[in-house]
Parts: C-alpha cells; sequence; structure tokens
C-alpha cells in the first residue's frame, strides 16, 4: 500500500530524521516536563521550550477503524503509548480482524513514497 | 453583556437543488442569498453585515461581497467546519448588539456531489497544517476519524450498532416529507446494519449525504424583525469552543459540544429539559450521539439508549430531530451541515415545518453543530432560539 509522503518542514524535521534511524520522538518541555505528541517546537501545556526525547516503541490501541470501501483496506488507530500520549497511526502487518481496543501493540516503521520512515504499529 | 434577546433570525432559506453540475459556487451563493432575504422581506440595500466561511469560492468575504455587489460595514469570515454558521449567528448577534450592524447575511453553498468528494478520501488541510506530517501518511480520510469515535463510545458505553442505527431510521422517517431531500425512503434498522461496512462500525446509512447546494440566514435586531410581519425568532444563548488531540491526552468519548452547549444554556437560563425540539449536526449517526449526550439531553454514555426505539422521531419520540430529514438523509450543502440546522430550527419555531413533524406549539429549539473531525479537532457551536 502506497503511504503518502508527510510534508517535512524545519520544525519537523527532526522527527523524521530521527524515524530513519528507527527511533520514534516525543516532544518533551524544558520546562514543565510534560511529554506531549505531535512533537512541536513550543509546549501545548505551557508555552515553554521543547525537546524530543525517544519512546520505547509499546503501547496499547486506544482506538481503531477499518477503512473498507477503498481499494484496499487498511486500519487507521489511535495508540497509547506506555508513555501516556496517544498517537495517529495505522496497524499493519497483523490480522485486521482480530484487532480490539487495548490489545498490546509495538512499534514498525514503513516507508512512505518519498523515501521518509513513517512510525506505525503492529502487533 | 449577553447576546439574549438583543437579534432575531428573520430570513432563513435552504436551496432546493441536491446536484447543481450547471452552476457556479458563487452562484449558489448568490441565489441563497436571495432566497434568505425575500424569506425575511428584507431587500439587498438593508444589508450592512456579511458573513461566510470557507466554503466561499476566492477571497472570502472581500470575493463574494464584490460578486454579490453588497456594500457593508462590518465582515467575518470565521472558518470552524460544518459549525461556521452557527458561530455566525452568535457573532452576528454580537455585532449588532455592538451596532457594527443591522442586518446580517450569512451564506453558504457547495458543491461536492458535483465535484466528486466522498467521505473516504484522505482529508487534507494544506502541507502547513501543523498535525499534517503527522496524519497524511496514515489516510486519515472522514469516515475513518468518525469511526473511531464510534468504536471507543462502543468499547466504554456499551453502545450498539443497532443503537446508532435509530438515529438514521429516525431522519429518514422525517425525510419521507421533505419533497427535496435527497433520501426520501424509510429505513429500518436492518436497512442501517444491512447496508455496506465503511469504516468500522460505521455502515453506509450511519454516513450522510454528498450534496450540492446551500443556504442562507438573515440576522437583524428585533426593532426590524417585529417590522417584518413574521414570526420572530430570538437569539437567546450561543456558545461556540474547539477540542483537539490536546498535545496526546486524547480522549475520543465527549466533544466540545459539551463546551458550547453548557454556555449557551446559562445565557439562555434554560435547561436541556425545557427545549422542544433539535437541530443536531449529523454528519454521523455517531455525530449526533454524542452532541446529544454532551448538550445534556442525556448522560454521558446513555446516548444509545436514548436514541433507540424511535427516540428521536418528532411525533412519538422523546425529542423530535432533524425534522427535515437532516444530513443523514435531507442535505449536506458543500460537507458542511450547520447552515440547515439553524434553518430547520427556524421553521419549527414559525410553525413552517411539514405538519406530519411540527412540533406542537414550538417555543423553544436548539440548534447544535460540529466541525472538522471529531476524532481529531472539531469546533462545537450551540444556539438556543425561542419564538418570541
Amino acid at each position: 500500500m502506497k503511504i503518502p509522503s508527510p510534508p517535512v518542514n524545519p520544525e519537523n524535521k527532526p522527527f523524521f530524521d530521527a524515524a530513519r534511524e528507527g527511533k520514534l520522538l516525543l516532544g518533551k518541555c524544558s520546562a514543565c516536563q510534560e511529554l506531549h505528541y505531535y512533537p512541536r517546537a513550543v509546549c501545548p501545556f505551557c508555552s515553554g521550550k521543547t525537546e524530543l526525547v525517544a519512546a520505547k516503541g509499546t503501547g496499547k490501541i486506544y482506538s481503531y477503524s477499518v477503512m473498507r470501501r477503498v481499494a484496499e483496506p487498511y486500519a487507521i488507530a489511535y495508540v497509547t503509548l506506555d508513555e501516556g500520549v496517544t498517537m495517529l497511526t495505522n496497524m499493519v502487518d497483523c490480522d485486521l480482524e482480530r484487532l480490539r481496543i487495548g490489545d498490546p501493540v509495538r512499534l514498525v516503521f514503513k516507508a512512505a513514497e518519498g523515501g521518509e520512515m513513517i512510525p506505525m504499529f503492529t502487533q | 453583556m449577553t447576546i439574549k434577546g438583543k437579534a432575531c433570525i428573520a430570513g432563513a432559506f435552504e436551496h432546493p437543488t441536491r446536484k447543481a453540475p450547471d452552476k457556479s459556487t458563487a452562484q449558489l451563493h448568490a441565489e441563497v442569498a436571495n432566497g434568505a432575504l425575500a424569506n425575511a422581506g428584507l431587500d439587498r440595500k438593508d444589508v450592512d453585515g456579511y458573513f461566510c466561511a470557507g466554503d466561499a469560492p476566492g477571497l472570502g468575504a472581500l470575493s463574494m461581497l464584490d460578486y454579490l455587489g453588497l456594500k457593508v460595514r462590518h465582515m467575518d469570515t470565521t472558518e470552524t467546519g460544518g459549525s461556521s454558521y452557527l458561530v455566525h449567528v452568535a457573532h452576528a448577534a454580537e455585532a449588532i448588539a455592538t451596532g457594527r450592524c443591522n442586518v446580517a447575511l450569512i451564506t453558504l453553498a457547495g458543491r461536492p456531489r458535483s465535484e466528486g468528494s466522498s467521505g473516504t478520501q484522505p482529508r487534507n488541510y494544506g502541507a502547513a497544517a501543523p498535525d499534517a506530517a503527522f496524519e497524511v501518511p496514515y489516510g486519515a480520510a472522514t469516515v475513518n476519524m468518525y469511526a473511531m469515535v464510534a468504536m471507543r463510545h462502543m468499547h466504554e458505553f456499551g453502545t450498539t450498532g443497532e443503537q446508532l442505527a435509530w438515529i438514521k431510521v429516525a431522519a429518514s422517517h422525517h425525510a419521507q416529507h421533505n419533497p427535496n431531500a435527497m433520501l426520501r425512503e424509510v429505513v429500518t434498522v436492518k436497512d442501517v446494519l444491512d447496508s455496506p461496512m465503511i469504516a468500522d462500525p460505521l455502515h453506509r446509512l450511519d454516513c450522510c449525504v454528498v450534496s450540492d447546494g446551500g443556504g442562507a440566514l438573515v440576522v437583524t435586531r428585533p426593532e426590524i424583525a417585529r417590522d417584518l410581519k413574521r414570526p420572530v425568532v430570538r437569539v437567546i444563548g450561543a456558545g461556540e469552543a474547539m477540542k483537539g488531540q490536546a498535545g496526546g491526552r486524547i480522549d475520543l468519548t465527549w466533544s466540545a459540544s459539551r463546551w458550547s452547549g453548557a454556555v449557551a444554556f446559562e445565557e439562555a437560563g434554560i435547561k436541556p429539559a425545557d427545549i422542544q425540539y433539535v437541530s443536531i449536526y449529523d454528519s454521523f449517526t455517531i455525530t449526533a450521539l454524542m452532541q446529544l449526550e454532551d448538550l445534556g439531553f442525556c448522560a454521558k454514555g446513555a446516548g444509545g439508549r436514548f436514541v433507540a426505539d424511535g427516540g428521536l422521531i418528532s411525533g412519538s419520540g422523546r425529542l423530535p430531530f432533524n425534522t427535515d430529514g437532516g444530513g443523514l438523509s435531507n442535505n449536506h450543502p458543500g460537507n458542511r451541515g450547520g447552515m440547515t440546522k439553524v434553518i430547520e430550527a427556524v421553521r419549527q419555531l414559525r410553525g413552517e415545518a411539514h405538519p406530519a413533524v411540527q412540533v406542537k406549539n414550538c417555543r423553544l429549539a436548539l440548534a447544535n453543530g460540529t466541525g472538522g473531525q471529531l476524532g481529531s479537532r472539531h469546533g462545537s457551536a450551540t444556539l438556543i432560539l425561542e419564538r418570541a
């Protein structure tokens, strides 16, 4: 399945650079210490400066939906990482008929059309 | 300062078309503008405020005012997706209350049906959207972003597909009386569940129609509205809010309507139980369910039981909703359902709904809209309207 490339910009480039090395980065505020996703330069909780920290790459399905009326069905999902933040993603390389909320999942990367590596999850 | 009683909806017009391959979007805006002014009994020269949202082609109010040939002293292009037009009514009331204008015209039009739009297409709000890089690769479309809300609601509260289907069943019962409705056939719960699965757990009949068309409203001050020889519909409460992904603290079990509704009820000084008719944005069945809960018509998680067994059918149900057939069966012009929600609420308060679905002596109505994506970031706007 073709994965559309993300629009990479100076702010999110470090995230996609790290993804090429197999790392999923979260935003962490240097002031309030809170984690956030998707990462951004200014903390959404306190407007402080942020840094990027690597996630372990494990979590649980918060919600999901299998898109049926397309050429190739695919599963969009929200996964709550063990670090506590929830991210939009796809479930891949697993039986889409057996997905359940609460299922444990682990990180994989898939290449987008432009070569960027995209964090996704499998079971 | 409050807008309570400071402004009235004097004109409301829904374009009768549902497919307009031979018209331009700007042309549809002009046609609904004329329709709403005629409905109000006002002239284009009376208009001194103009409101439009992201569906307006070109440079918003600048392009549209130039095209329409209108001269105004107040304009507002607030864009909150499908909820924009409810926000516009509230902002028009504020502008009227502060003397910025006397007669505000609000227009919406779009041709998604002619342009081949579908809710299964990935949504893209532009490469510069801060969230784009984290959503575009995943095939975030309209329907699957709402489907995840439904999936979570079912998980948390035991809501069933049958219960969601009742929302469509009620809409179809109402649409059979609307000659302009895109889908006039009465459907059953089984019909909904037997329709093709689009994105789990939403079936085709859980989804609204894709239609061309539009609508317009005229908002004016009470002194002017009283002279127009039409039933006077007063704006007595309004609220607007947005809810998003909150930096990854995502909770899909409730919507921004919890906030917009609370503000509107507080301003109006009434409670949900006082409302006799509701227009609730129904882009999908789950959208309506969430709003009914978040506005306080039932407890959180109890929406499935609230809508089941015909709970929303006018004449027999506990809370008549979307008596025009709503987005699910009637019309969803420009993929933006907020405008038609206000229009049907005005019809009900005027006593101009179809006799088969007219709420007897309807004095208090609520219109609610959401915009954007319930599963990621969305706006909500609530209007409480009263027949004077």
